[in-house]
């Protein structure tokens, strides 16, 4: 597979869509991170990687299925997760997406293909080959493939490396997405694996591989549609690594004290939704005044979330013990 | 003494003890990031970030004690110890044995549970009994910031693998810690925090302070009960608690984790197999759900041990003014 890290591909059509789910993640996401203050639990944000979740889901359609992990809040959305659930969800109530009983950090939701997220990193990567392997033995819908997204932290775990063995091995229908956003919670990834990439461990294991700009939503998109047709063909697992950043803390709140400025200030340069905006308005596609019409649409979409969310009720005691069993 | 909190008796505890002895050395997920001051104290080369990588940081810690260094390390939040599980429950926890008591593994390790943060059941659960299974491994879960510092200190010193459990709802709470360099709380010695004559209430970690709140309202009621913190699990000071009881003849045992096979499990056995005399009730056993710990705050406060369940399996208890047949020795 070709490596087109940093390059720009050109616009689609489906560019404003993309923009616009962008948004909705970000503003989503600020919007809990503001929250902090009035005791909402805290939450990990995917502030700067909404590229990355938003064009790998943009390459994938309703057979496939998703894991993910404690940074979820940008795959449930770009995948089409209602922000009213979700936010019931961190607050803990019953319209949550389960029930109110994982609050942010594990959220799965069945109807939307999102399965199995787990907060133990490295946890989703454990289960996706067998999710890969019920779908190669046709219990999936047909013609459907598996992506797990996954961090750089999780990438150090002894799991993944267990993972990648076996469903090389067991030509399995798995799509790995490596979010590399530079930060494994309060250690930067330099102080954890001497190589610059994480692709070359996957190159080690006999994977088919591609590194993109993580912040480039189109190359993301591009590289992404191309490792999932390869998939559906020939059932065999792919590596993508996105080249992205950790715009806030680990875990809100978080003052970002241990945070370089100048590589800060870096990735805001780069950060995605500013590069999108500013491409699609030199294009004509977008104007300053449709942007402005775009995010109070969103605003208004996400306050009704929240006026949703505090709405719904507490769940009852008994939810305690519900669900323990099958 | 010096108001402190239990997170920063912790590290004061750990700062103390590297100075002491410069085999001690500190690992965890951004530990050096966090506590800055070990790292200027004692250099990168003994407070040391590590990757993602439960399994082999348990594993390094494991060999390291086992060649002459004294590692403590944090593993943040307790169900994160499954990766860990193999270095130690089966190395360390057995290897000495196994080797026929050639080695040694003086090593400490961290991790956080409990309610009161809404982290849900993949970061708060109370697995303290599965460790205390587990033969080889000692296990404290303390409750007070003094307690913290005196036992992590203890468990720096010994020479066998410790698991120290941090209540999360505890971990900012205040106290008064010895400024003592040489402050000691045994292992195995459990402390009395009321004394009472009518009813033995047995707990850890932050359902202490709530069995002393359940004490001061059952007080009033004329009913006294006497208050035991176990603080260190196992080895547990069976002496401690047998006494209680004989005087009380009444035993409730309290914690949040399951009670499937916890610590009451076994304080209910101790006592029936070393104390049944001296019962005049039933043990009682007030704790968490045999269920995972939800997210949801208001699952949250219903799923853990209140004043309300306390005083109500006690007040149960004192109702019963004559033992049924079945438990009257003939
Ligand atoms: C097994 C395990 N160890 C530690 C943690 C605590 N933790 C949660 S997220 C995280 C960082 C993960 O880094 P990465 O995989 O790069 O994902 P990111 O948070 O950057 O999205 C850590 C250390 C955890 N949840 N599970
Ligand atoms: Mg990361």
């Amino acid at each position: 597979m070709h490596t087109s890290q940093y390059q720009m591909a050109e616009p689609t059509d489906k560019s404003l869509q993309w923009l616009e789910q962008m948004q909705l993640i970000r503003t989503y996401e600020l919007h809990l991170a503001a929250m902090q203050s009035k005791g909402v639990p805290g939450t990990c944000t995917s502030v700067g990687q909404e590229a990355c979740a938003v064009g790998v889901m943009a390459a994938l359609d309703k057979r496939d299925r998703i894991l993910t992990n404690h940074r979820s809040a940008a795959h449930l959305l770009a995948r089409g997760a209602s922000p009213g659930r979700l936010l019931a969800e961190v607050l803990g109530r019953i319209d949550g997406y389960c029930g109110g009983f994982s609050g942010s950090l594990h959220i799965s939701a069945k109807e939307l293909g999102v399965i199995l997220t787990s907060t133990i990193v490295g946890g989703e990567l454990s289960m996706a080959p067998g999710v890969a392997l019920a779908q190669k033995m046709g219990q999936g819908e047909a013609g459907g493939i598996v992506t797990v997204f996954f961090g750089d932290g999780a990438a150090c775990e002894g799991i993944f490396h267990e993972a990648l063995n076996l469903a090389v091995q067991w030509q399995l229908p798995l799509l790995f997405v490596c979010e590399n956003n530079q930060w494994q919670a309060f250690v930067h990834r330099l102080e954890t694996m001497p190589d610059n990439a994480i692709i070359n461990w996957a190159r080690g294991h006999g994977l088919m591989v591609d590194t993109v700009d993580g912040n480039d939503v189109h190359a993301v998109f591009e590289s992404a549609t191309q490792a999932v047709s390869a998939i559906r063909s020939d059932s065999m697992p792919r590596f993508l690594e996105l080249c992205t950043y950790r715009q806030r803390g680990h875990f809100e709140p978080d003052d970002q004290a241990y945070v370089d400025r100048q590589e800060l200030a870096h990735w805001l340069e780069r950060d995605p939704i500013k590069r999108l905006c500013q491409r699609l308005l030199q294009q004509g596609m977008l104007t300053q005044q449709s942007l402005n019409n775009m995010q109070q649409a969103i605003d208004e979409q996400i306050q009704a979330a929240q006026a949703f969310a505090d709405a719904s009720p507490w769940p009852d005691a008994a939810m305690l013990t519900r669900h323990v069993y099958a | 003494m010096e108001m402190m909190t239990v997170e920063q008796a912790i590290y004061q505890a750990l700062a103390e003890e590297m100075q002491r002895d410069n085999r001690v050395i500190a690992m965890g997920e951004g530990i050096a990031t966090k506590q800055l001051q070990l790292v200027e104290a004692f250099g990168k080369e003994r407070v040391r970030n590590t990757p993602l990588a439960e399994a082999v940081v348990a594993g390094t810690a494991v060999g390291a004690a086992a060649s002459g260094l004294r590692p403590v390390i944090d593993m943040l939040f307790a169900p994160f110890l499954s990766y860990a599980m193999d270095a130690l429950v089966n190395s360390a926890g057995k290897l000495r044995q196994i080797s026929g008591g050639q080695f040694e593994f003086p090593l400490v390790t961290l991790a956080m549970t409990g309610s009161g943060w809404c982290v849900g059941g993949q970061h708060n659960h109370n697995l303290e009994a599965a460790f205390v299974h587990m033969p080889g491994l000692k296990v404290l879960m303390p409750s007070t910031p003094a307690d913290f510092k005196g036992l992590l200190k203890s468990a720096i010193r010994d020479n066998n693998p410790v698991l120290l459990f941090t209540d999360l709802g505890l971990l900012h709470s205040q106290g008064e810690v010895p400024r003592d360099t040489d402050y000691l709380v045994p292992l195995a010695k459990a402390a009395i925090r009321r004394i009472g004559t009518d009813v033995t209430l047995v707990s850890y970690a932050k359902t202490v302070a709530v069995c002393e709140l359940a004490a001061t309202q059952l007080a009033e009621q004329g009913i006294e009960a006497e208050v035991i913190d176990l603080r260190c699990l196992k080895p547990l000071d069976e002496t401690t608690v047998l006494a209680s009881v004989r005087k009380t003849g009444r035993l409730v045992c309290v914690h949040e984790a399951s009670g499937l096979c916890g610590m009451a499990a076994e304080l209910s056995a101790l006592v029936a197999e070393k104390a049944f005399e001296s019962l005049r009730a039933p043990v009682m056993r007030v704790t968490g759900a045999d269920a995972t710990p939800p997210a949801s705050w208001m699952l949250e406060q219903v799923g853990v041990p209140s004043v309300q369940n306390i005083m109500g399996a006690v007040i149960d208890q004192v109702a019963i003014k004559t033992m049924p047949a079945a438990y009257r020795l003939s």
